[in-house]
């Protein structure tokens, strides 16, 4: 079980790191930021897959900050980009 | 392996399939708007699966109880989100 865990915390890396494309092609400032909000989500997941294949349950409570943060990063970025 | 088990392995791979089609979307989607709601929403319930798959093999309440409140949190952060993202892409149309 916790094979299987490791293995689909790999497996999200691994589209986190295909969401990456959407960055380098934007076209607009929105399109990147919605990377950020992958990763948000993304990486909340995987903290928790991790949280538990490693028996560490702190990880949890980091998940539940970065669930936070993310939206933080999302709100900063529509209050600096709006004219 | 027990049937828990197993149920908690099919959500999670299920989990991870939705996380699989939510980057797809934001690759393969035309506008903002439509992959807004690829990663918004494919995003969240992948997520949430994770989390009922996970929530199965938790030791106790508290960790169950845990894991809720993290989805809880994705889905308003998410929602949040998408609205500002959506109206901030609008205003730029105009």
């Amino acid at each position: 079980m916790q094979a299987l865990a490791l293995g689909l915390a790999l497996f999200l890396v691994l589209t986190l790191a295909l969401g990456l494309v959407r960055v380098v092609r934007g076209p607009t400032h929105a399109d990147s930021m919605l990377a950020a909000q992958l990763f948000g989500t993304t990486g909340v997941g995987i903290l928790l897959l991790l949280a538990e294949a490693m028996a560490m349950p702190a990880l949890r409570d980091a998940a539940l900050v970065l669930a936070l943060l993310a939206v933080l990063a999302v709100v900063a970025f529509v209050r600096r980009d709006t004219p | 392996m027990t049937l828990l088990d197993a149920a908690s392995a099919a959500l999670l791979c299920a989990g991870a399939l939705f996380f699989l089609a939510g980057t797809v979307g934001l690759l393969r989607f035309p506008d903002v708007h439509s992959r807004l709601h690829a990663l918004t929403k494919v995003d969240n319930l992948g997520l949430g699966l994770l989390v009922a798959g996970l929530a199965l093999q938790a030791d106790s309440a508290p960790v169950v109880a845990k894991l809720v409140l993290v989805w809880l949190l994705a889905l308003a952060a998410a929602a949040t989100a998408a609205f500002l993202v959506a109206s901030h892409a609008r205003r730029g149309d105009e």
